[in-house]
This record gives structure tokens, sequence and C-alpha cells, in this order.
């Protein structure tokens, strides 16, 4: 049998060596303070800006001072210790789902539980909701989903690209509002004005954190 | 075999204070058929997603019995959501399949059920503590005086008649239909 020849090193291996894998937010100083301090700093509005503590932690504390209760999710690295907080946090139950579609009928049932429920996936998960949108938006339902992205920014896999560019106008097209957020410091904010936005008066809100936030991925 | 009204009136029957999600299609027309009432939330589209509207549910209302009515092709479409449910152990989720084999509402063409996929097992598989395949009167009778104490998550798949019956249609209005629900646990609207 023929030997197989050695793969050829091709430019790509130089660009990703030195591309170090950030799980979102992660080159944050962490354990600056403890989690009940970071959790009064978000109560007492010090959130946000260009805060420089742990990012993650203060997004759990955000979704907890808007008394969600539920997040389902179809896992995406850029979320991976947000859900492994949640997990941690007795106040906030990660429910885990074959596909996207289920977190949203997910998300419509617990609201009519009176819960709250915002979903994680990532952005080639979007495709997979669309025909659930309509019961979001057939019956006005109050819905957050935080879509992290692929295929937005020095994407590697090819196969991200289609799904991660056609995201915001599939939302779009479904009546979601997109909200993107390309900037650290814009993402607290922007998550906190669609909690409060969906869940006051009924809007159906889709923030889109880029691929340029979260990181690339490590290969 | 079973007829779908008669499973759906005897369940309907047994309720109490029970919520039920009715999958779209002959579903919906048939828990609409046993009389309206707000704790029903019908779903008009949305396929694949009763089950897990019915999850949401339960898992924001655990002391409140949750039951999903629906057929095989809705529940084929959301088989995925079995497993969650089964990961996640609600103790007051029944799943109920009225099981014609057929999609009924698209010109009656032949389902996996009607082949070889046994969705009890399915259920069984994916962790549900009671799970069934109902297909006589006796069967039926014996699983409604045992319903109240059967252990959940709780699927039971009735194999139903192909019947094209008269539709027994509720509103439309999907806000309507959530505010209602909702008011049934005293939420008011936004």
């Amino acid at each position: 049998m023929e030997n197989k020849a050695p793969r050829k090193v091709t430019h790509h291996d130089h660009y990703w060596k030195f591309t170090k894998k950030i799980s979102f937010l992660s080159f944050v100083p962490r354990k600056c303070s403890t989690r009940a301090s970071r959790y009064k700093d978000i109560l007492t509005g010090a959130m946000g800006g260009n805060n420089k503590k742990d990012t993650d932690e203060m997004l759990l504390g955000l979704l907890k001072k808007h008394n969600v209760d539920f997040l389902p999710f179809v896992p995406d690295a850029g979320h991976a210790r947000l859900i492994d907080q949640a997990f941690d946090d007795p106040d906030l139950q990660p429910i885990v789902l074959t596909t996207e579609e289920e977190g949203v009928a997910f998300a419509c049932g617990n609201w009519l539980g009176g819960k709250k429920s915002v979903l994680l996936m990532q952005s080639s998960g979007v495709g997979n909701t669309v025909n659930m949108l309509s019961l979001v938006s057939n019956c006005n339902f109050p819905f957050v989903t935080l879509i992290t992205m692929r295929g937005d920014f020095g994407e590697f896999n090819s196969w991200q690209v289609p799904m991660g560019k056609a995201t915001p106008t599939v939302l779009m097209a479904m009546g979601i509002q997109v909200l993107n957020v390309r900037k650290r410091e814009d993402l607290l904010n922007t998550v906190d004005a669609a909690l409060y936005s969906a869940f006051s008066s009924d809007q159906r809100i889709a923030v889109l954190i880029s691929q340029n936030l979260v990181g690339r991925k490590e290969w | 075999m079973l007829k779908r009204r008669e499973v759906t009136a005897s369940l309907n029957g047994l309720r109490e204070e029970a919520r039920i999600i009715s999958g779209l299609g002959s579903s919906t027309y048939d828990l609409h058929s046993t009389g309206d009432n707000s704790r029903n939330f019908y779903l008009w589209g949305a396929m694949g997603g009763a089950a897990m509207v019915g999850l949401g549910v339960a898992m924001a209302q655990p002391n409140s019995n949750i039951i999903v009515l629906t057929g095989d092709g809705e529940m084929l479409m959301g088989m995925g959501s079995l497993a969650t449910i089964g990961v996640q152990q609600p103790t007051n989720l029944s799943i109920i399949v009225l099981d014609n084999g057929h999609f009924g509402e698209t010109g009656m063409q032949a389902s996996h059920t009607n082949s070889c996929v046994d969705l009890a097992k399915i259920a069984k598989s994916s962790g549900f503590n009671f799970s069934t395949t109902i297909k006589t009167d006796h069967g039926l009778k014996n699983f409604l005086t045992r319903f109240g104490d059967l252990p959940r998550p709780l699927f039971a798949a009735f194999k139903v008649e192909r019947e094209k019956l008269v539709r027994s249609l509720p509103i439309l209005d999907g806000v309507e239909l959530k505010n209602r629900f909702r008011k049934t646990y005293d939420f008011l609207p936004n």
C-alpha cells in the first residue's frame, strides 16, 4: 500500500497557530471580585460601558436581574462559559435541546406559564427555527435569543458562511428585531435593552454577537 | 382501533384543572369538539412544537398538570423533543398521540408510524417513566382508570381509525389564545 504523504503545511496552519481560542470574552481578568459584589454592581447600575470585569458573569447577573428563569440552548463555544455558569446557578435552569426550534416552542410555553426563557444558539441554528418563529409572531410572544455568530468575521470554515450571512435577513423576514453587537462594551447594554423591551412590551428580539467578539474557533 | 374523538372526549372528561396543548390539524379540532376551554392552547401551526410548548408550561407551572394532545405527524416532526423531555423529567407532563398512521390534513398520506416506527418505544428509550401504545377499548378504559396515578413524564399513543371528521374550529387569534390561557394562572396581558 502506498504510504500516505505527510500533509502539506499551508498558510492556514501558520494563520491558526497564532490565533488563540478566545472563549467568550475570556481575556478580561477573572476573579477580580466576588460573585455577590458583581451582582451588586449590576443591580446598582454599575455594569456596562467599558467595565473590565468578567462580562460572562455580568451577563448572567443581567439575566437574573430581569428574572429570566430558563436558558434553553443548543451549545456554541461562544456561549460555553455562560451555560456552565448557569448550571451552577440555582436561579437559572439551562435546558439542553436537540434542535433550536424546540427552544422557540419552549420559550412560548414558558411564557404561557408565566416564566421567562432566553434562547441561546449560534447563527447556524437560526435556519432551524424559521417556521417555529411563526408561533412567536402570530401570538405576540415576548422572545429574546442571544445568537453567537459564525461566518461573519474571520471564519475559517466556509460551510458556516451561508447561514451566517443569511442570519439577520432570515430573522427579519420572520418579524424578529435584530440588534447587532460588534463591540464588547455594547454587549450588556444591548442585552439589557432587549430583555426590557421584549418582556415589558411583547417584542421579539435577536441579539447577534459578532464573531469578532466571540473569537475565532481554534483548529 | 379506537375513535379519535372518543379518546379525546374521555381524556377531556378526566382533565379537571389540567391544561391541554393541542397540535395543529385534527388534534386541535378534536380538542375543540369536546367544548372550548380557556385552559386549552390550540396550535394552528408551528408543526412539531406541541410537545415543547407543553414542556415550557410544565416547567413554568410544576404544580399544574399539562397534557399535550397531538397527532403522529406532528409528533414525528418534533421527535427530538421526546429526548429533551426525557432529560428534564417533568412530573406533570403527559404526551398523548392520536396515531392514525397518516397525515390527515394533507391528503391522508401514510406516515412513519404506519410503517415500522414506534413512538412509544422512542419515548420509553428517551426516559419517559411510563410509555404505552393503546389499540383497544379495553386498553383505553384501563388507561383512563389509572391515568391520574401513572408516573410522569407519560407517553401514550392511541391507535385510532383513519377518519375524515367534521372540523370543529377554535378561534384563530393567537394573541387571544395566549392571553386567555395565561389568565387561567392569573397573569395579565402586558
